[in-house]
């Protein structure tokens, strides 16, 4: 079981490494740099030259790589070509933002797609199942910002209960996000527990047609037992994955919804950080992302881990 | 157990039809027409080939119905009370309590998050009056009972941590706690090894005879229904064709699919192949006015194909579903003659020269030390010699090392010691990646799953096509000729060539695996259980392909199979293998009969042969050793017969008999 543990955070700090290095090329090769988004215009000449000395940004890729990645490992992401300010700064409050953007959309999207998952699995094609599944689906393919667009017209225009835009600065006290934070959260929410109750309802149904909940059934043990002793702890063990990647997408489509919203969230500052053409927060931001991505897939491995007893004793068996 | 038996019956099935709703809107049915009684402390067998009924009939009597499935006509008592109409919760009361199940795979009918204590104290909560307190010493005390050795241990594992054995026995146990008056038996041992096997029956028959429980035992071997049952009910097609005493049945059926069923089936005094009964049941719904084996029978006459034949009593007592039941004793239940006997050349094909296999990674020192792992080998001393167009026959309990000699001669597996050399290619290279293409042509795989092994995705043209353009090259017309005359070749037409694997049963799908094997036109076929998942008259068919292809192209086998009927059927030699280890090897009827060697013996002992008066021998205990021992004997753990402290200490000699038979064994070949 340790063993394991090393192997995959291992395996995560290798991703993370040829991320960074990805983001780095990349970046690299993308015509420009800092300096010549910073200077503009003026970019020419000796003024551009002496701002490529200043930054360093003359001396070999290489080089320049390594010491980026060392200042990342030690928690220092550089400073932004816009304003020349610490990225870790910046970044604070934004992924903070984020974070509370996130946590609050899992908050109220996992129990609600566990419960819902689970009801529409046990009343199998029936209206509630039926009503269910047809949303979920709906709410898979419209496109995030229509449906953003859809519930600022009703919640802000029409009823005018919540303002439709995010006017709080991102450095203010978390309190201050609500209410205005709901619109926001309800449309992430509705996404994903979309995707989150589909593959709980699969997989419960699964179950409940599997040999030993028909056992369990010949063995005289009432239904609700079933349903609750040997059917879903067996059929919520994949779903740990689902939501893990679900909330590893959430961060990409995080980017669109605070756009919309003028949320001071990572995801409208990475935006902003492109049309400014600041790569040194674009570069820092791609990171944290791939981070987090890692990083979630890898608590959920390990949460699988720990829940599946066929996991479990194999790996403590073979030490 | 007789004197227990009595009148009024426990379980009545009456008139019972059931059936689903099919595509086209009209009702198909699954069962039709049945009828039967169970007395209590009677045991019943129910037998046919899967598809015809069986468990749907088993649930049945439970009052339960898989999803899609309905009640059409008739219904079914227990104790008197009618079991479709009672409520969810007077099921609840009876099922797992009065009225258990031990289902046929209980590796995965137990749930996998629960342990097995926790199961089976379930059960004692539901259907028990026992005070809580009282609950964990009775879960020790029905492990017990079912034989599990260290019963609380077992308690606190998982299911996936047991043995296949051991898993039917906790499931056994689960089933008992409630105290039943009847136990129905959905194949509780089809796939496990003949010693398991034998085992659980023998506890079974033990304790219907303690308890004085009805049993209803679902089968489609004939020999295990032998061994537990009073009266048999043959299904075929949803029908129960015939009913009789369990005497009557086995020895001298009156039915001509009974006939049919018996003479397929391979038996361990018989060297000969068993008879294939070819053709197959009509799906629900295709049956048609008249009888439903009309398409398979020999002496169906026209009134067959018009008119359902009843249910009559006969002569004998037993009741028989045919309109030509006094004719019937003209079919065959054995094959009629000796095949022709086929010329093996003296000339080797293949040869293992102290081949040692070992699942034991290095660990990381031991690869950097260059040291070997210091586990014993999973397979070790492997000398064997095959010569061309000859059949090999390799035995042994799952776990024995046969399935990992295969993967190694086929090249999936490294070797970690010995040698493996073909005729006229010298030794081989290791692995499949450093095998030269002609190499790998003539040496093929078939496993015994083929729905594992065949692309779901790719038509059968498709699959066949693959060696054909791999190792001849062939393509267009040529191609398209060469993958009908297959085909043919597998008695399967051209018109399969579109299909999926999915749109095939399991027989034809073995039979496209035998197809492919052949199409690289090998020299050395390595048949993995290739018949165990088929049901006997299906076996029977692959069996005799086999034997066929055999004759026409000389292609030597390496045969694999826990079962030594079917081994018997078509080898002539067999190794015996325990524990990774070569305990006897010679001539197939040298080996089937005495001397033999100790564990030899145990396995023949274990067999069921479809006869009521053939008893087991159960003289080894039903243990699984995880690991071969690294001295002695491999069988010093288990034998029965064992001498001395030389069994633990010293490798035992091989005696020879000098025409091809040894064992090896400290006891000496004349006492043996
Ligand atoms: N849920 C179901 N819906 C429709 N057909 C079924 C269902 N379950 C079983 N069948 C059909 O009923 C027949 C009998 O199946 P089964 O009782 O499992 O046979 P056996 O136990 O003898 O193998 C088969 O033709 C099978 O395809
Ligand atoms: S009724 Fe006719 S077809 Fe059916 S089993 Fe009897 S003889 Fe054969
Ligand atoms: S050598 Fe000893 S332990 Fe092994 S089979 Fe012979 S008698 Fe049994
Ligand atoms: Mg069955």
């Amino acid at each position: 079981m340790l063993r394991m543990l090393i192997r995959r955070l291992a395996l995560g700090a290798i991703t993370v490494f040829l991320v960074s290095l990805i983001i780095f090329a990349g970046v690299e090769i993308l015509p420009g740099d800092a300096c010549t988004a910073f200077l503009e215009r003026e970019a020419q000449g000796q003024l551009l030259e002496n701002c490529r000395q200043e930054l360093g940004l003359n001396r070999p890729a290489t080089e320049r790589y390594l010491e980026w990645a060392a200042g990342a490992v030690t928690g220092d992401l550089g400073v932004s070509a816009n304003g020349q300010k610490q990225i870790t700064e910046l970044v604070g409050y934004r992924l903070r933002n984020t974070l509370l953007l996130a946590s609050c959309a899992m908050l109220a999207g996992i129990p609600l797609a566990l419960f819902l998952g689970v009801v529409a699995a046990l009343w199998r094609d029936r209206m509630v199942d039926l009503t269910i599944s047809t949303i979920a689906i709906g709410a898979m393919t419209i496109p995030e910002f229509v449906s953003a667009t859809l519930l600022i017209l009703i919640f802000s225009v029409w009823l005018g209960w919540i303002p439709g835009i995010v006017l709080t600065s991102a450095n203010a006290p978390i309190s201050e996000f609500f209410p205005e934070i709901f619109l926001p959260m309800m449309v992430l929410t509705f996404v994903m527990t979309a995707h989150i109750l589909r593959t709980v309802r699969s997989s419960v149904i699964e179950a409940m047609a599997s040999d030993y909940a028909q056992m369990a059934t010949l063995k005289g043990v009432p239904y609700w037992r079933i349903v609750f002793r040997h059917v879903l702890p067996n059929a919520l063990l994949p779903a740990i994955n689902v939501v893990a990647l679900t909330i590893a997408w959430l961060l990409g489509g995080v980017v669109v919804i605070e756009t919309v919203f003028n949320y001071p969230g990572l995801g409208r500052m990475m935006i902003d950080s492109i049309s400014d053409r600041d790569l040194p927060v674009t570069q820092a931001i791609a990171l944290i992302i791939a981070s987090v991505y890692v990083g979630v897939n890898l608590a959920a491995d390990l949460l699988t881990m720990i829940a599946n007893p066929r996991l479990r004793t194999l790996h403590m068996r073979k030490g | 157990m007789k004197d227990m038996v009595t009148k009024e019956p426990l379980i009545q099935v009456r008139d019972l039809s059931v059936g689903f709703t099919g595509r086209a809107g009209h009702t198909l049915p699954v069962l039709r027409n049945i009828d039967l009684a169970v007395r209590r402390g009677e045991s019943l067998g129910l037998v046919g080939e899967s598809g015809s009924g069986k468990s749907t009939l088993a649930l049945a009597m439970m009052g339960y119905l898989k999803r899609g499935l309905r009640v059409i006509g008739g219904g079914t008592h227990f104790a008197g009370l009618d079991m479709f109409t009672l409520s969810r919760k007077e099921l609840e009361g009876i099922r797992g309590g009065r009225l258990a199940l031990i289902p046929q795979n209980s590796g995965q009918s137990l749930t996998p998050t629960l342990k097995i204590g926790a199961q089976l104290s379930e059960a004692l909560r539901l259907h028990s009056k026992l005070p809580e307190a009282e609950h964990s010493a009775r879960v020790v005390q029905l492990l017990e009972q079912v034989r599990l050795p260290d019963p609380s241990a077992i308690a606190g594992r998982y299911p996936h941590e047991l043995s296949g054995g051991q898993q039917q026995r906790a499931a056994i146990a689960m089933a008992l706690a409630g105290e039943p008056e009847a136990l129905l038996l959905d194949e509780p041992t089809t796939g496990l090894d003949v010693t398991t096997q034998a085992h659980i029956l023998e506890l079974l028959r033990d304790l219907a005879a303690e308890t004085g429980m009805a049993m209803v035992y679902v089968s489609h071997d004939l020999g295990a229904i032998a061994r537990v049952c009073d009266r048999v009910v043959v299904m075929y097609a949803g029908e129960a064709v015939l009913e009789g005493p369990v005497r009557e049945v086995l020895r001298n059926p009156a039915h001509p699919y009974a006939r049919g069923l018996l003479a397929s089936i391979p038996k361990l005094t018989d060297a000969r192949l068993p008879m294939a009964l070819e053709g197959r049941p009509p799906p629900p719904g295709k049956a048609g006015d008249g009888c439903a084996f009309v398409d398979r029978c020999a002496i169906a006459t026209d009134v067959c194909r018009t008119s359902r034949p009843a249910l009559a009593t006969v002569p004998s007592g037993a009741r028989v579903r045919c309109h030509h039941a006094d004719r019937a004793d003209s079919l065959p239940t054995r094959s009629p003659a000796d095949a022709d006997p086929r010329v093996i050349a003296e000339d080797a094909i293949l040869s293992l020269g102290d081949l040692s296999i070992s699942y034991a990674r290095p660990g990381f020192l031991d690869q950097i030390l260059g040291r070997k792992p210091a586990t014993t080998p999973t397979v070790d001393g492997i000398t064997i010699e095959l010569e061309k167009g000859e059949t090999l026959g390799l035995v042994g309990e799952s776990g024995s090392g046969k399935s990992t000699i295969l993967k190694a001669v086929a090249g999936l597996l490294p070797p970690a010691g010995g040698r493996i050399e073909l005729a006229g290619d010298g030794v081989l290279p290791p692995l499949v990646d450093t095998r030269r293409p002609d190499q790998l042509r003539r040496v093929q795989l078939i496993f015994q799953n083929p729905d594992e092994s065949l692309n779901p995705r790719q038509t059968i043209a498709e699959i066949l096509a693959q060696p054909l353009k791999l190792y001849f090259g062939l393509s267009g017309e040529a191609l398209r000729q060469r993958i009908e005359d297959l085909l043919e070749s597998v008695r399967l037409g051209a018109h399969y060539m579109d299909r999926l694997p999915s749109q095939l049963s399991g027989g034809e799908k073995q039979r496209v695996a035998v197809a492919r094997a052949f199409a690289a036109e090998p020299d050395l076929v390595l048949c993995d259980e290739v018949t165990s998942a088929l049901d006997v008259s299906v076996q029977a068919a692959v069996l005799d392909l086999l034997d066929q292809l055999r004759r026409s192209r000389n292609t030597a086998y390496v045969f694999v199979s826990h079962d030594l009927a079917v081994v018997r059927a078509l080898s002539d030699r067999v190794a015996v293998l325990y524990q990774g280890r070569l305990c006897e090897i010679g001539p197939a009827a040298a080996v089937y009969a005495a001397p033999s060697h100790p564990y030899t013996e145990v396995l023949l002992g274990a067999v069921l042969e479809p006869d009521p008066d053939t008893v087991p021998t159960l003289s080894a205990a039903d243990i699984v050793e995880l690991s071969p021992p690294a001295r002695g004997c491999p069988f010093q753990r288990r034998c029965p017969r064992k001498i001395g402290p030389q069994c633990d200490t010293e490798t035992p000699p091989w005696q020879d008999d000098g025409h091809g038979h040894a064992i090896r064994c400290h006891i000496p070949r004349e006492a043996l």
